[in-house]
């Protein structure tokens, strides 16, 4: 596959299974601003995969278009980082996830903004208003939670030490994002670890949380290693498209 | 409808009743700081919760379905959707805060099983077709219902109206547009389409409550100008509406004494089953406990977050204080 159309898909599966697991929590948050306030991220999240599939369907040019991206695929070619599959576990996991996530893409949208791609560029320049948006509230509520009862920091932590392993997958990069580098489709990609790590020592000491240390990390996703429960957000996710495999919605 | 069996409570008049009506049938609106019958208010504060407790409870049946949408336009839509209804039971409840209730009581009420909903929430979103069938008959049926109360006598209810009216004629548009790419569809999918067709006809005529003749504080609201138009009469309108939209879309509406009275110039039809209609409403309908166990698990899976920022915003305090 050519680097542009993988990149694409491991940006455009990242945020369409992120917005699958956010989705689900319409209609049993915590509170109805918080129903509203996921259902909001999903949409901006499901907006943007949409974006990275008709990029990625384009460049590929075999005709394929967005919706056969997302439901006719397996899992093992799905390119996501493996901590947006990471369960509901409860809206500790739920919150911590989003803001691991926030905290790399913010700085991945600011640097795809000087893309060489047009398209790319123009969909960062896009999206990177939405996420701003987002890690403004994922952040302000995880230094509330950390920093509030003792049991809500108990419960953030348990999210931290369950969720930090897998934020190394958003990072990991291999020939794919070298090549796209080396084009100039992708500038700035060594900023974007040092931001993700400045910003989650600052807000997670705010926050009163410790960053687990034994420092081992999970990959796999971008080449299509995912863990346990990515099988079952697909099959839920597939499973109309592809039980009614020649009908259009 | 979205507030089905409102209880007026029953009085008599004093002299302030009597200037309240006066300026009501001269058309005056009511803001919150007016002086109001203690009826008047309590009325107000169920037909405004009851509503406010639908859009919440509304949002289950569909998010149902919004991990499994079809397509990735499909599924922004119906999430969409899903986001407007929090939003309304948001607009609501802060318009019967107005009245001297807290957001967290009526919350308590809902959960206790002590408020009511609307019926039609009680029902099981099946397939997708429901998804379809659901916006363009229940949203169908909410705008029949909220299109007048946006005159309603109350104007921070009235106010909250106009703005869900709006969101809640795109979502039966969205609606319909489902319904007419599946009966553009494979065999398969038309039959889905009918399939939903059938199971929600009857739950949707439902939903604007008993018939005039067992509806027995209609009057008292309609005089108060919190009601405009009786559950016989909303029913009737939208059955005139829909029917030609059935027909369009080439689904049969499942009422074998349905026909088009020359006459009336509209259509005649069967009446609802209103034994199974009071079923729902105690608490038997199919998915009530469901429902219920649902929004108290959210609740109380919550607590810690509700608490901890409490706790968080207590600490702050605190900080400034020492300072
Ligand atoms: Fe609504
Ligand atoms: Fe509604
Ligand atoms: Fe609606």
């Amino acid at each position: 596959m050519e680097p542009l159309v993988t990149f694409c898909l491991r940006m455009g599966d990242t945020t369409l299974i992120l917005g699958q697991q956010t989705a689900a929590w319409c209609g049993h948050a915590p509170v109805l601003e918080e129903d509203i306030a996921f259902a909001n991220m999903g949409l901006d999240l499901i907006g943007q995969t949409q974006l990275w599939y008709e990029i990625a369907a384009q460049t590929e040019g075999k005709g394929r278009t967005p919706d056969d991206l997302a439901f006719f695929r397996t899992e093992r070619q799905f390119l996501n980082a493996q901590l947006v599959e990471r369960p509901n576990t409860d809206f500790a996991h739920a919150l911590m996830r989003q803001y691991l996530f926030d905290a790399w893409h913010l700085p991945m949208q600011e640097a795809l903004c000087d893309s060489g791609h047009e398209a790319i560029r123009d969909l960062a320049q896009k999206s990177v208003k939405e996420v701003r948006y987002h890690i403004d509230r994922s952040r302000d509520l995880i230094v509330r939670l950390g920093d509030g009862s003792d049991e809500s920091r108990a419960k953030m932590q348990a999210a931290l030490d369950a969720l930090w392993p897998y934020a190394a997958d958003l990072m990991a990069t291999d020939e794919v994002e070298a090549a796209l580098a080396d084009q100039g489709v992708l500038p700035g990609l060594d900023r974007v670890r040092r931001a993700f790590d400045a910003e989650t020592a600052a807000t997670l000491d705010r926050a009163t949380l410790t960053i687990p240390e034994n420092g081992h990390a999970r990959t796999g996703g971008r080449t299509g290693i995912h863990t346990e429960t990515m099988g079952y957000i697909l099959a839920e996710m597939q499973s109309v498209p592809r039980t009614f495999p020649d009908a259009r919605w | 409808m979205y507030a089905q069996l409102v209880e007026t409570g029953a009085a008599e008049a004093s002299e302030k009743d009597r200037e309240f009506q006066e300026k009501i049938d001269r058309g005056v609106r009511i803001e919150a700081n007016d002086w109001m019958p203690e009826g008047y208010r309590k009325t107000l504060i169920r037909q405004i919760s009851q509503h406010a407790h639908s859009e919440i409870v509304g949002q289950l049946p569909e998010g149902n379905w919004i991990t499994r949408a079809p397509s990735l336009q499909r599924k922004a839509i119906l999430l969409a959707k899903v986001q407007d209804e929090a939003g309304h039971g948001l607009y609501l409840y802060c318009a019967a805060e107005t009245l001297g209730i807290s957001r967290d009581e009526m919350t308590a009420q809902l959960l206790s099983g002590k408020a009511k909903y609307s019926s039609i929430f009680n029902y099981p979103t099946l397939t997708w077709a429901d998804m379809g069938a659901v916006g363009w008959l229940v949203d169908g049926a909410a705008i029949m219902n909220q299109v007048p109360l946006q005159r309603c006598s109350y104007g921070p209810y009235s106010r909250a109206m106009i703005r869900v009216c709006k969101e809640e004629s795109f979502h039966q548009r969205q609606g319909f547009d489902i319904m007419r790419q599946l009966c553009e569809g494979t065999e398969e999918q038309k039959a889905m389409a009918q399939d939903a067709l059938n199971r929600w006809w009857w739950p949707s005529l439902m939903m604007f409550g008993p018939s005039d003749k067992d509806s027995v504080h209609s009057e008292q609201s309609m005089r108060w100008g919190i009601k405009q138009n009786t559950n016989d009469e909303l029913r009737q309108k939208f059955v005139d509406q829909t029917v030609p939209q059935a027909e369009w879309l080439g689904l049969t509406v499942p009422d074998p004494d349905l026909k088009w009275n020359e006459e009336t110039g509209g259509y005649d039809f069967g009446e609802p089953d209103w034994s199974e209609f009071f079923e729902v409403i105690k608490g038997n309908g199919p998915c009530n406990r469901d429902r219920l166990a649902a929004r108290n698990k959210a609740w109380d899976d919550g607590a810690w977050f509700r608490d901890g920022l409490t706790a968080h915003a207590e600490k702050q305090i605190q900080h400034i204080a020492a300072e």
